[in-house]
């Protein structure tokens, strides 16, 4: 490889680094890293790494392999009928959801006689064998990093969790597969696993926390070389915290919840929770441009993060200083952000980190219609005062809210009839099937937080919305964390779904979602679908300038020939009406190779030459060979 | 909904249904007085005329323009706001429902006595229905009488249907009384010449596209603009179906439903006073008064009237691949836009396109077919044989697609004499000949009446015999062309004839309408047609008039030649007779009295060259051939005439010379 001596130069320089900033840790505090230097990293040292790992080499042990999250968690029908929650790790653990069955069956038109059931297993044979570069392994063999080609490892990472890849798995199908997978232990691993790369020209794919819905995880079929799943799992590592400029140096294979985890234990947190903080993971949140449902605070990744470090095969690419704000040139971080693996593996990453707040609070406001909801978000973003978290759901969602309610409820009123009652009674002249509600979360001081409070329910009221209670905020919140449990039930039953978002300015979000609303509902009667889709909004983020919306789709597939194709035409028909209606491509979820095809009207000619020219000189032999983006 | 302008087969409109033999059998209070409870819009009431107001007042679009005009004009904002109310006080309409049933009331009782039969196609109501519930309607009438101004919303009161808002000229606002019942009908008024007032056109566009956006109630507008004068469809105006558009453009709506409404009259309540006009006696101020005396019209018998109502079309699917609404993203939508040339574009094929859809729509009577007859055989024909040549012209037009309202089961010959009946004020049948009278029932030339007087009062019943032959012109217009075009082009080769027929089309088109753009579709519709009636054979690229059915040819080229003639005879008079440069004033008098001396001279024998209609259309055409000139000095519009321009039109018109051949790749 052309740049085999200066990335080793760069390398030289980089560990001398960090040896002396593994120094003054260890001066300042009692780090237990015993391989905090890069040198010193060995794959076989993995066991004695502090960090407990809550996401092993086989991922398989505690997950699905088909399906979304742990293993043990799961929604069901019990044998009553009613739904329940599996497992122990969740609120909802454990109990009875008495209004699902009836929201279920009513809002798809499903039956739970009918049953979509998955392939149990995976079948070694349908998997096609792995296609080694016998060189490359050998020499991969020598650095001492742990690798695998077993199928059920290559299988779990040959996909995201877009509808299309689960539904495909629970079929027993599976596409071309990443023909190993290798678990780099730090930085230095994977530089020597791309120098390898490069050597024996295989091709490399990123794997961070899985969590994709773009079909970045996709292997490209027309990819002839070995493919090599580089898992960063093992990179799991808190490598120091800099409590006076607020910051923290963390590898890039953590997972949102762990890196929460460890900085809450140092009084610190970074206050970055994506929906799928649970499993995505700090590189993936660079590589992707990600967002938090907390970014009113602590910003989105490209506000929070500081330094990245990224291997390539032109070398390493980093800043040479962490200051605040420069002005040299345009931001080659900004080439990093949402590069989507196509340009290297980002193995390490300085960010800003908060004190833990002192106080959190939720809240709810009831608006007769989604409209005087809107307009209240958008008051709210104009005096800058926006809670932690301010989520606007529409009436079917809230619906949808209220049937994962699991208190007992009396047997003998249905579900919507009990919703009617108690919003008839509670909000007078509110039409049941027209309100909607704003979620909130408010962190900080608690004098603050109530002060805050206070403010954001005046503006509120103005807009006609009424105090609905920290219950209803919280069941908001929980509903995001359990949303992709819920597909996994729907598929059980012949029901399929999915999750989008867009960005949009304020004065087009409410045609932007009625029409996005509206021209699902359409294209699913028109291509053959029996029963009216579940076709919902929020608007999930607010902006000076614009909002964030996310929709969920769904329904009943019973009488197709070919269910997926006519999810895909849907999702399809649904983005280019996102598009027509002045939406962007995405918010956070990227563009991966689901919706490449429209990057060019996205961003122009020139701009996609610019990003080409880019991945050319980077990589120039395409061994980031995802193909994502471009 | 339909998203295809596409007009090869004409759908079948359904079932007529005579709503007045309800009416003749119950009460017309209990009728006007029922409750009448239709289904909204999403299920939403409508908004009120003062929310409809306030929306528009409080609209961005309107701040911006008003404070760009206040900024030109320099006067204060205020001043240009308060002007803007006052503009949108005289435009609103005040749609009440206790109106709705007083005309309601009336109506019927005008009706019945007037009409024998007011037959809708309930097939095409209940579409309509359908749609009124899930998109914003915009409800698209061709205009051919005053009586079909509040027609509609009589009809959709009868069958349940939201009431419309109808865009209507500031003339009926100034009817006394009337002016007000209308409004409070749902009538809004539009000025006639807006011009480049820009507050204007911003407080009309902004009033429109409201009742679009929040689809409080369908709209109702004349896409042809203004009533025709000659019972042929106009070419669309395009301003009012760009606002009306735009909401979708713009996202603001997810769709919006336009029906085309083809509305016929056996006979035409403003006949006369419609040739007096286009032969240049003045039209009557519409007055109060006017319509008064205008009782006298009641009593008289005007036999059916159709309602069609067109399959629903979807604008999102005819803007498929079109338009890209994304053209709007990097603008606020509230600012004052120009539309784009694919806008444009698509506009004007909308338009278009449904002018066509309502000519589609056109159920025609009888006497439409005798007419076109009658008008080849000036001096009459005897009866047996005038109903031997229209039960054959029946048979054409039903080949073509017409849509034809010919009684069951009654022979030929009574279908005549009661059309004959009918009409009696135009044609009479006596000793077994049917002939043309010269004018209200007077067969004797009175010897008072000057040579002058009585060609124009012969012209008189021609042109109003001709409106009736207009409304079935549509059904044969393109095969006609064709058959034009043949023995007028350099060969018989399918590309000299599609050449010649689109400079043809070009020729009229003021005169027909066609969707711009289409001229290879018309062609080829005119071909297959003639193919389907047998007139037509096609060996290889030769195009030839198959020897059996040249009747069928000669007969469509006779429809077209008092166009041809009048078109050739102005042509004459400007590059003959007439000055180089005249003003808007002089054309028409002086062209006039030229084609009544040629008259009188025994060297023409078209009457319907007196029409101003068709002389006007011939300047326009000129104009847009650019074969004339328009110079404005001053107040003053002078028109200057290239003489040897308009003589080439003419030489290709009469297959002196070829035309320019046009693009042909696809044929």
């Amino acid at each position: 490889m052309a740049s085999n001596g200066k990335s080793s130069e760069r390398q030289k320089i980089a560990q001398q680094r960090l040896r002396i900033i593994a120094g003054h840790l260890r001066k300042q505090e009692e780090l237990d890293h015993t391989d905090i230097a890069a040198q010193e990293c060995k794959a076989e040292s993995n066991s004695n790494a502090a960090t407990p790992n809550s996401m092993p080499r086989k991922r398989q042990e505690i997950m699905k392999w088909n399906g979304w999250g742990y293993s043990d968690s799961r929604f069901l029908f019990n044998k009553k009928g009613q739904a329940e929650f599996t497992g122990k790790r969740y609120r909802l653990s454990g109990l009875i959801l008495p209004s699902l069955k009836d929201w279920f069956e009513g809002t798809f038109g499903a039956n739970l006689q009918h049953k979509s059931p998955a392939t149990p297993a995976i079948n070694a044979s349908a998997v096609h064998p792995p296609n080694l570069s016998e060189s490359f392994v050998e020499e991969l063999k020598a650095t001492g990093i742990p690798f695998s080609h077993d199928t059920e490892d290559r299988v779990f990472r040959a996909h995201g969790h877009c509808l299309h890849e689960i539904f495909a798995l629970r079929e027993g199908r599976f596409g071309r597969c990443p023909d190993m997978v290798v678990w780099p232990n730090c930085h230095n691993d994977v530089v020597k696993i791309v120098e390898l790369a490069c050597k024996h020209n295989v091709c490399l794919m990123p794997y961070g926390g899985g969590t994709s819905v773009s079909s970045a995880l996709e292997c490209p079929p027309e990819e002839k070389r070995s493919i090599v799943s580089l898992d960063t799992s093992q990179m799991n590592r808190i490598l120091w915290i800099d409590e006076k400029n607020l910051t923290a140096h963390v590898e890039a294979g953590i997972i949102g919840q762990d890196l929460e985890r460890l900085l809450n234990e140092s009084g610190y947190c970074t206050g970055h929770e994506p929906d799928s903080m649970e499993f995505s993971s700090l590189g993936g949140w660079v590589a992707t441009r990600a967002s938090g449902m907390k970014k009113n605070i602590y910003g989105n990744i490209e506000d929070l993060v500081v330094h990245i470090k990224m291997v390539t095969p032109r070398g390493v690419i980093e800043k040479s200083c962490q200051g605040p704000r420069v002005s040299t040139g345009p931001d080659v971080h900004h080439f990093i952000l949402g590069s989507e693996g196509t340009l290297g593996v980002v193995t390490e990453v300085t960010m800003k980190i908060r004190p833990v707040p002192e106080y959190q609070k939720y809240g709810s406001v009831v608006f007769p219609n989604f409209q005087a909801g809107v307009a209240c978000l958008r008051e709210v973003a104009k005096q800058r005062c926006a809670p932690a978290s301010i989520r606007l759901m529409d009436n079917e969602q809230f619906q949808f809210g209220h049937a994962l309610k699991p208190q007992e409820s009396s047997i003998f009123t249905s579900f919507v009839e009990g919703l009617k009652k108690f919003y008839i009674t509670k909000f007078k002249g509110f039409d049941p099937h027209q309100l909607c509600v704003a979620t909130l979360l408010f962190e900080g001081d608690r004098e603050k937080v109530l002060q805050h409070e206070k403010q954001v329910y005046d503006i509120a009221a103005k807009f006609g919305g009424l105090a609905a209670g920290e219950d209803n905020g919280q069941r908001g919140y929980m509903l995001t964390f359990v949303i992709a449990y819920l597909r996994d039930l729907g598929m059980e039953y012949y029901v399929i779904g999915e999750s989008f978002e867009t960005s949009v300015p304020w004065d087009r979000v409410l045609d932007l979602c009625r029409n996005v609303k509206e021209r699902i509902i359409r294209e699913c009667k028109d291509k053959g679908v029996q029963f009216a889709p579940l076709s919902t909004c929020r608007v999930t983020q607010t902006y000076d300038a614009g909002a964030c919306v996310y929709f969920y789709f769904a329904f009943n597939y019973r009488g197709l020939s070919d269910p997926l194709s006519v999810y895909l035409q849907v999702e399809h028909a649904a983005r280019e009406e996102i598009l027509a209606n002045g939406g962007s491509l995405s918010h956070h979820h990227g563009v991966g190779k689901l919706r490449k095809e429209w990057m060019r009207e996205t961003i122009s000619d020139v701009g996609v030459g610019m990003l080409k020219s880019v991945k050319e000189y980077v990589d120039p032999d395409n061994i980031f060979g995802n193909r994502n983006l471009l | 909904m339909k998203g295809s302008l596409c007009t090869e087969k004409t759908p079948e409109p359904g079932e007529f249904t005579d709503i007045l033999e309800e009416r003749r059998r119950n009460s017309d209070l209990s009728y006007a007085l029922r409750t009448f409870s239709p289904q909204p819009y999403k299920g939403h009431p409508p908004t009120s005329a003062s929310a409809l107001h306030q929306a528009v007042l409080d609209s961005h679009y309107l701040r911006y323009v008003t404070q760009e005009v206040a900024t030109e004009s320099g006067e204060p904002v205020d001043v240009i706001r308060e002007e803007a109310a006052g503009i949108l006080e005289e435009m609103s309409h005040n749609l009440q429902l206790s109106f709705i049933r007083l005309l309601g009331y009336t109506l019927s009782k005008v009706f019945k006595r007037v009409f024998r039969r007011i037959l809708v196609n309930e097939e095409g109501l209940n579409k309509l229905q359908q749609a009124i519930q899930e998109y914003p309607v915009i409800l698209m009438p061709n205009h051919r009488s005053y009586v079909d101004f509040l027609v509609l919303s009589y009809v959709l009161f009868t069958y349940d249907l939201s009431i419309p808002v109808i865009a209507a000229g500031i003339p009926l606002m100034g009817m006394k009384l009337i002016g007000e019942i209308l409004r409070r009908s749902g009538a809004f008024f539009i000025r006639r010449a807006i011009g480049s007032d820009k507050l204007y056109w911003a407080v009309l566009s902004e009033y429109v596209k409201t009742i679009v956006r929040t689809g409080s109630a369908p709209l109702e507008f004349y896409v042809e603009g203004l009533r025709s004068r000659t019972l042929k469809s106009l070419n669309p105006k395009l301003g009012m179906m760009h606002m009306v558009l735009e909401p979708f453009f713009k996202g603001e709506v997810y769709d919006i439903c336009l029906v085309p409404i083809s509305i016929s009259y056996d006979r035409v309540l403003e006949e006369s006073l419609l040739a007096h006009e286009l032969l240049g006696v003045p039209k009557p101020k519409e007055s109060t008064t006017g319509l008064l005396k205008a009782r006298k019209v009641l009593e008289d018998d005007y036999g059916s009237m159709h309602l069609c109502f067109g399959q629903p079309l979807s604008v999102r699917e005819l803007s498929k691949g079109r338009i890209s609404r994304s053209q709007y993203n990097l603008v606020p939508r509230d600012l004052p836009q120009k539309p784009s040339e694919e806008t444009q574009a698509f506009v004007s094929m909308v338009a278009h396109g449904v002018v066509r859809l309502q000519e589609r729509g056109v159920v025609l009577s009888p006497w439409s077919l005798m007419a076109l007859v009658l008008l080849q055989n000036y001096g009459g024909l005897a009866l047996d044989s005038l109903a031997q040549r229209t039960a054959w012209l029946r048979g054409l037009a039903l080949k073509f697609g017409a849509l034809l309202d010919w009684p069951a089961q009654v022979p030929d010959e009574e279908v005549m004499l009661s059309s004959v009946s009918l009409h009696g004020s135009l044609v009479c049948c006596e000793e077994g000949r049917v002939f043309l009278l010269d004018e209200q029932g007077s067969s004797a030339a009175v010897s008072s009446v000057s040579p002058e007087e009585a060609v124009l009062k012969r012209a008189a019943v021609v042109l109003m015999c001709a409106s009736y032959r207009n409304q079935a012109l549509h059904v044969f217009v393109r095969p006609a062309l064709v058959a034009v075009a043949m023995p007028t082009a350099p060969s018989s080769r399918k590309e000299d004839v599609f050449t010649q027929f689109k400079f043809l089309q070009e020729l009229f088109s003021n005169e027909f309408v066609f969707v711009p753009g289409m001229a290879i579709q018309d062609f080829e519709e005119g071909c297959s047609l003639l193919l389907r009636c047998g007139a037509l054979q096609i060996s290889g690229q030769e195009l030839t008039v198959t020897e059996d059915e040249q009747e069928i040819a000669s007969f469509l080229r006779a429809i077209l030649q008092p166009f041809i003639q009048t078109y050739q005879v102005v042509f004459q008079h400007l590059t003959v007779d007439g000055s180089q440069v005249f003003t808007e004033r002089q054309y028409i008098p002086v062209l006039r009295s030229y084609v009544l001396k040629l008259i009188l001279a025994g060297e023409l024998h078209t009457y319907e060259a007196l029409s101003s209609d068709t002389q006007k259309n011939v300047l326009h055409t000129l104009l847009r051939m650019e074969a004339v000139t328009k110079m404005k000095t001053g107040d003053q519009s002078k028109f200057i005439v290239n003489k040897a321009d308009i003589q080439r039109i003419g030489d290709i018109l009469a297959g002196r010379r070829p035309a320019q051949s046009a693009a042909f790749s696809r044929l």
